[in-house]
This record gives structure tokens, C-alpha cells and sequence, in this order.
């Protein structure tokens, strides 16, 4: 066992930190990096960069811009930015998880067309895939597509579409034929989001935020050709979608044990002994999800695929998270309520993560189906009962 | 990037469970645990010394494999998910590593050999009643040449040859060596928990021991004896932990209630998903505590520390919730559920329970931030 890099991907590391130090200034080095104003322009400029200089998807064949690397210069590329103040949130659905699918499944005429564009930081997708009725259960979505001469017209609606209201296009899954059942009658489309008819109005969170937004379709028309797949074969292209984003969803941003052990250091409750067997806990949890990787990029670095281990991440650290900020609050006991980032310890980051931490453990699989993930294809045990199954959509009940 | 045991650990492990399966441990279990005078299955014990893994960890100048401690760790595992009833952990790491870690050249070419042979078992002694025992409030005596005090409970104290023993010297403690042959020794078995490993109290009357290490070193000597020990014990709590999933899972599907298996019911679904949650957050915990033991990193205090508290809360939870996933037929003491439930919580109180062990983690934590 050793933690060092082999040679190769040593080399690799220096030039992605080399390359990263003359671009960006590091994590936290300055107030002025938690500016988010004109966000969107720096993203794009950095992912611009990136780019031009073969550091945007790094596993992506050169073909495609990418760098033709492997998975685990990918995982270094991902350390090291990681402690830069990077840019990189309006592209990480899109070259993540849209593009991908776009290149499995669309034309040569749509890869010339989009894949370029998206890769240099010149066009933002999106992913539609959710509606209020169908989050956990996506395949039981209502928004319908019908044939009319070359074009499929659109009507519905999604929500929980992050980044939709900046972005250009997206990839679109809807229901083509409801009497069959679920599964069988979705197909996926690509959508031009500025076009007449697609209606973006941004969600207020229980966060305060507004990242999510609602899109309602009212007579969309999308020609026959952006389609991404065969008609009727759309959840088949959502599961490949759906594998890339579990690739993309890392660990929770927040605080985490050595933040709040700081904290406690620091106002005099690190002599608490109730708190110190819980600061106990989320190390032993924290350092156990952050040696799992380890272990993931090990059978990465060996060009294995990784096992299912993997999928005990968001479980661990979207519940730590939650708990974490719960403490910190209570130990500023009054003073714990106010969410004034001039005001508080670290910006109020416990506040502010205390109002994001539900979020997290919803976004990209409840906890519940993520458990459901590691108990039938991790352990094997029967998937749930489906009693939806065979039947025709249009027969299900619904609400 | 190499976090992972190499091709031969791997292979190690797979002939150690072979080896441990066709010895068809739980009935050598059972007959250890349906009978009150057997603190050990000698049959077992006999077998594993002659594989050499007594030796595995040993110097080859010392008659052992010379092997490291990360095959300590495999086997470690392997035992544990089988609940072997032998006195390994006494004698595999806390004679062995205690003798490694103070011994003098003399000791160690005198008793090394010996365990490797299968002629000595160990036992650690350092409990004198409820809590935690603490080096400096320590009633057991060391003069220098001889031991005298009471210590309850000791694992393997019924059978062993050898112990070592925390004892009081002058203003602090030391690590003593006694061969348990020697004079004024009394033994009372006692029963416990798990009646799978033996368990006695042992009495010294100005029994002649040997210091292993410097007078007073004791504590510091007993914290590094601790941390090595720490690491072996969780990977046993580790398979233990592995084991009981897997039982709940085999039983989940084989079980029927309102006309299907237990297995889809999403309660027991969830239930097993926590499990292997928290089994994995002890394997990966586990992995870095070995290797911290394999190349004495300065990150060991830590290390330890975190394999040990996520293995005993692997293993307690996993072995509770495997009963519970039986329904009845759990609580019956034909089924094996309890054997695990019994192992679980010794093997999380033996060698400091999780508090100790949470205060420790939090110290070395603190210590590190403030270097």
C-alpha cells in the first residue's frame, strides 16, 4: 500500500498544477474570490482555457477536444482544481452529463454542430429530465411529444432544471406514446432553450437561492432530426445520462469536521466531552468516504473498473453535512441564528450550509433510493415492487 | 495511487478462509461454546501453528515468516469472520508485538521461537476491575524482579502460558513479562459475554517477571502496544461485521413473508444497505490503519484510533441488526446470529471500548493541529 503517484501520473499532476497556479488564484486566498458576480462570464472564460490548453475533459477522445487521457488523470485533474478557486459550475451538468449523451446518440451533423461549441465555454446545456410528479420515479413523466408532419410538438412541464435560465440548450426526455408502458414510450430530444414557447422561471429555494428553475413547454416544435436515439428507446439514452452523472457527483461542499473542531477550538467547546465522541464520529465517517476513493482511484489506476463502493458517498456526506452545521449552531447557542456572513465565523458557513444540507440530500437520488441502488445492485436483494410495470401509461394512476 | 493489499495478501486471505472453512469453524465454535471446561479449541490451534501464521509477523531469525504486518491484517480478517476460538489475538499480537516492541534480543530469540512452535499462548493483563484501567492508578506492583496484584478480566488467562502485564513501578508503570508456570499464580475462570473465548481472573503472589522496555516506560510502551493491537482487532471486528451482512442478506432471501422473500420488503433493504455502509466505512478506515501499522507512519495514533472506532460500530451494528433481521428464529441459540452478537461486543470493550478510543482519535487530532 502507498499513496504516491506512479511516475507518469506524478508528471501529469506537476503540469495540471502548473498550469492551474499561472490561471487561478488558490481556494479561499482572497474575499474576493467568493465574488460571484459576472460568474457566468468566468466560467466560461476559464472553461475557454481549459480548453485550448487540453484540460477540459480530460477522458474525452482528442477527436472531441478532449485529451484523450485516462480515468485516473481525470481524478487528479479533479484533485487539483478542486483547490483553485475555479469556475467550473454552469458546465459541469452539461459537459458531465449532456454532451456525453449527445455524443453516444446523436448525428455526425449534431456533434459537428454542438459538441465544439459546448467544450470551448461558447454554449451552456441543461438536462430536463424531472417533472413535479416524477422525480424519484423519472420514467413516470407526463410532458408530451406529438408527431406533426417533420416536427414533434412539446407540451409540459420540468422542474429542478439547474442552470436553465443561462442555459443554451438542453437534452430533453418526454413521452412519445403513453399506452405502453412507461418505460417503452419516452424518447429524448435536443432543445433549443431560446426558442418561442420554452418558459424558464427560476425556483426560490428553501435555501433563499435560486439555482433550480421550473420549464414549461406550451407548443414547442423540435424537428424530427434533434432527436437523440430511436422513438420510444429514450429511457435507454436517460440511463446512459443518468451513469455519467453518478461519475460526476462528487463529495458535498460544506464544512466539515476540522471546520467545526476549529470553531469549537476556538470558543471553548472542544473540552465538551459529548462533543469530542461526535467529532470522533464524522472524522471516522469522513476520513472513511475519503479513503474509499482511494480505493476507487486504486482500481482506477490499475485500469479496472471501480467496484460499487463508490456509491456510499452522498449517503455519508450529505447526512455529516446536515449534522455538522445542526452542532455548530447549537454550540453558538443564541447567536447561532444569524445568518450574516460579516458577522459570523467563516462567512456563517455553518448557516448557510445548514439551509443547503436538505437540498443535498435530495439532489442526484434521495437517500432512500440511494439505499435502494446499494441494496439491489450492490447486494443483490429484489428491487421493489412495481405494479406499474406492464401496464400501459395512460392506465396508471397518478398524482 | 496504491490503496489496496497486493496479489499475494489477497491470495493469503483467499487460503486463510479456505483453511478456516473446511475446518468448519462455527461447530468448533459451538463446541467451545456448549462446553463450560473448553476456553479454546486446541484442535484449531494446533492446526494454525502448524500453517506458520503464529509466525507470520515474526523475524525470520526468530523462527517466523518474517512476513509484514499487512498479511497480519488479512489473517486478522479471515479470523474474525469465523470467530475462531482460538487465542490468537493474545498471543498473534499482544504477546508478539509486545515482545517486538520492548523485548531484549534476549527475550525476544527466547519467547519468539517458542510462539512460533506453538508452545506458548499469550494473554494481556491490565483491566483490575470496571473501566478503563489507567497506568498511573494501577494496583498491580512490579518491583523490579517480581508481580504481585489481581487482574480480572484476562482473555485467554486460563490457558496461557505467558502474560503480559501492566503493572505499577515506583512513581509509574511498566510492561512485564510473566511466565504464568512460575511461582504464586492462581487462575479462577470466569464467566462472560462470549463464551467462546476464554476468560479467567489471575492472581500474582511475587511472581517472577521480566521488564520489557525501560522502568516507567510502561504507559507510552502500553500506547504503542495499543495502537498495533488496535488496528489487528478491528480488521477481526472488520470480518466479523463482513460475515453478519452476509448472513442477514442470505436469510432476507430465503425467508418468506406475505408471499415473498424478507429481501424486497424496502425496511430490510435499507436496513442491509446501512450495514454495508458502515462495513465500508470500516474497511476503508481499516486499510489506512494498516497501513500506518506496515510502515510505522506518524499517522498511526490516528490511524488506529479510526479503524477502531468505525470497526466496533461496524460490527455492533451489523451483528444487532442481523438478529433483528431474523425475526425469532435470531434470538434462538441454534442460529448463529448471537455468536456474532456476543464477539461484537468483546471484541469492541477488549483493548479499550469506543470512548476510549473516540478520546483518543480526538487528542491525536488535536496534537496534530497544534504540531
Amino acid at each position: 500500500m502507498d499513496f504516491n503517484d506512479t511516475p507518469e501520473e506524478a508528471a501529469f499532476r506537476k503540469e495540471a498544477r502548473a498550469f492551474l497556479e499561472k490561471h487561478l488564484k488558490p481556494k479561499g486566498s482572497e474575499r474576493a474570490s467568493r465574488d460571484r458576480a459576472n460568474m457566468l462570464e468566468k466560467a466560461k472564460a476559464w472553461q475557454k482555457t481549459k480548453a485550448e490548453n487540453k484540460f477540459a475533459q480530460i477522458t474525452w477522445p482528442k477527436e472531441w477536444g478532449g485529451r484523450g487521457g485516462t480515468a485516473m488523470q481525470n481524478v487528479i485533474w479533479g484533485q487539483e482544481e478542486s483547490k483553485f478557486d475555479a469556475p467550473t459550475g454552469p458546465f459541469a451538468i452539461g459537459l458531465g452529463m449532456c454532451v456525453p449523451t449527445v455524443i453516444a446518440f446523436g448525428s455526425d451533423e449534431h456533434k459537428e454542430r454542438y459538441v465544439q461549441k459546448a467544450l470551448m465555454g461558447e454554449e451552456i446545456w441543461c438536462q430536463l429530465f424531472s417533472e413535479p410528479s416524477a422525480g424519484s420515479d423519472v420514467a413516470g413523466l407526463k410532458t408530451r411529444a406529438v408527431k406533426d408532419g417533420d416536427d414533434w410538438v412539446i407540451n409540459g412541464q420540468k422542474v429542478w432544471t439547474s442552470g436553465a435560465h443561462y442555459s443554451d440548450y438542453g437534452i430533453l426526455l418526454v413521452r412519445t406514446d403513453p399506452k405502453v408502458p412507461k418505460h417503452k414510450g419516452l424518447t429524448m430530444f435536443i432543445v433549443d432553450m431560446k426558442q418561442p414557447g420554452v418558459e424558464v422561471r427560476p425556483i426560490h429555494q428553501a435555501s433563499g437561492g435560486r439555482e433550480f428553475n421550473e420549464v414549461y413547454f406550451t407548443d414547442v416544435r423540435i424537428p424530427d432530426k434533434d432527436r437523440l436515439g430511436d422513438v420510444g428507446a429514450g429511457w435507454k439514452v436517460a440511463l446512459v445520462t443518468l451513469m455519467n452523472e453518478r461519475l460526476a457527483v462528487g463529495g458535498s461542499p460544506g464544512p466539515d469536521w476540522a471546520e467545526i473542531m476549529e470553531y469549537a477550538r476556538d470558543h471553548g467547546s472542544l473540552s465538551d466531552q459529548a462533543f469530542r465522541e461526535k467529532l470522533a464520529d464524522w472524522y471516522v465517517a469522513a476520513q472513511g468516504y475519503k479513503l474509499t476513493k482511494f480505493r476507487t482511484q486504486t482500481a482506477l489506476s490499475r485500469g479496472q473498473t471501480p467496484g460499487p463502493e463508490n456509491s456510499i458517498g452522498k449517503i455519508i456526506t450529505a447526512n455529516h453535512l446536515q449534522d455538522i452545521c445542526n452542532s455548530a449552531i447549537e454550540m453558538q447557542d443564541h447567536f447561532g441564528i444569524i445568518n450574516e456572513t460579516d458577522r459570523m465565523p467563516g462567512d456563517a458557513i455553518f448557516q448557510q450550509s445548514f439551509m443547503w444540507a436538505p437540498g443535498l440530500r435530495i439532489a442526484g437520488g434521495t437517500d432512500e433510493i440511494l439505499k435502494n441502488i446499494i441494496a439491489e445492485r450492490v447486494l443483490g436483494l429484489p428491487q421493489d415492487v412495481r405494479v406499474d410495470k406492464d401496464k400501459p401509461f395512460d392506465e396508471l394512476k397518478s398524482g | 495511487m496504491n490503496f489496496d493489499f497486493s496479489e499475494d495478501q489477497k491470495y493469503l486471505a483467499g487460503e486463510a478462509r479456505k483453511f478456516l472453512e473446511a475446518e468448519s469453524a462455527i461447530p468448533v465454535v459451538r463446541e467451545v461454546l456448549n462446553d463450560d471446561d473448553k476456553a479454546y479449541s486446541e484442535g484449531l490451534w494446533k492446526k494454525i501453528a502448524e500453517m506458520g501464521w503464529l509466525g507470520t509477523a515474526v523475524p525470520e531469525e526468530q523462527g517466523g515468516l518474517g512476513l509484514g504486518m499487512l498479511e497480519m491484517c488479512v489473517l486478522a480478517e479471515e479470523m474474525g469472520r469465523v470467530l475462531a476460538p482460538v487465542p490468537f489475538s493474545s498471543t498473534a499480537y499482544f504477546l508478539t508485538e509486545a515482545v517486538k516492541l520492548a523485548g531484549s534480543d534476549e527475550v525476544k530469540n527466547d519467547i519468539l521461537p517458542r510462539v512460533v512452535a506453538g508452545e506458548i499462548i499469550g494473554c494481556y493483563a491490565a483491566s483490575e476491575g470496571p473501566g478503563h484501567p489507567d497506568p498511573a492508578n494501577l494496583k498491580t506492583t512490579f518491583d523490579g524482579s517480581t508481580v504481585s496484584g489481581t487482574k480480572i478480566p484476562v482473555t485467554d488467562g486460563g490457558i496461557a502460558t505467558h502474560a503480559v502485564v501492566l503493572a505499577k513501578e515506583g512513581s509509574g508503570a511498566s510492561l512485564v513479562l510473566v511466565d504464568l508456570s512460575g511461582a504464586g499464580v492462581t487462575r479462577k475462570t470466569l464467566s462472560t459475554l462470549d463464551p467462546t473465548r476464554g476468560h479467567a481472573e489471575l492472581t500474582f503472589d511475587k511472581t517472577p517477571g521480566v521488564r520489557l522496555g525501560a522502568a516507567g516506560d510502561g504507559a507510552s510502551l502500553n500506547d504503542q502496544l495499543m495502537d498495533k493491537v488496535a488496528v489487528l482487532l478491528a480488521f477481526e471486528q472488520l470480518g466479523g461485521a463482513s460475515r453478519a451482512l452476509e448472513m442477514a442478506k442470505e436469510y432476507a432471501l430465503e425467508r418468506y413473508a406475505f408471499g415473498r422473500p424478507i429481501a424486497g420488503n424496502q425496511a430490510i433493504k435499507h436496513k442491509l444497505a446501512e450495514m454495508y455502509v458502515k462495513n465500508e466505512v470500516a474497511r476503508s478506515n481499516c486499510f489506512y490503519g494498516a497501513w500506518a501499522l506496515s510502515t510505522d507512519a506518524p499517522e498511526m495514533p490516528e490511524a488506529a484510533a479510526a479503524a477502531r472506532v468505525a470497526a466496533s460500530e461496524a460490527f455492533w451494528f451489523a451483528s444487532k441488526e442481523n438478529i433483528q433481521t431474523h425475526g425469532g428464529m435470531g434470538f434462538t441459540w441454534e442460529v448463529d446470529c448471537h455468536l456474532y452478537y456476543r464477539r461484537a461486543k468483546l471484541l469492541a470493550v477488549q483493548a479499550g471500548g469506543p470512548k476510549v478510543w473516540k478520546e483518543k482519535l480526538v487528542r491525536a487530532l488535536e496534537q496534530k493541529n497544534a504540531a
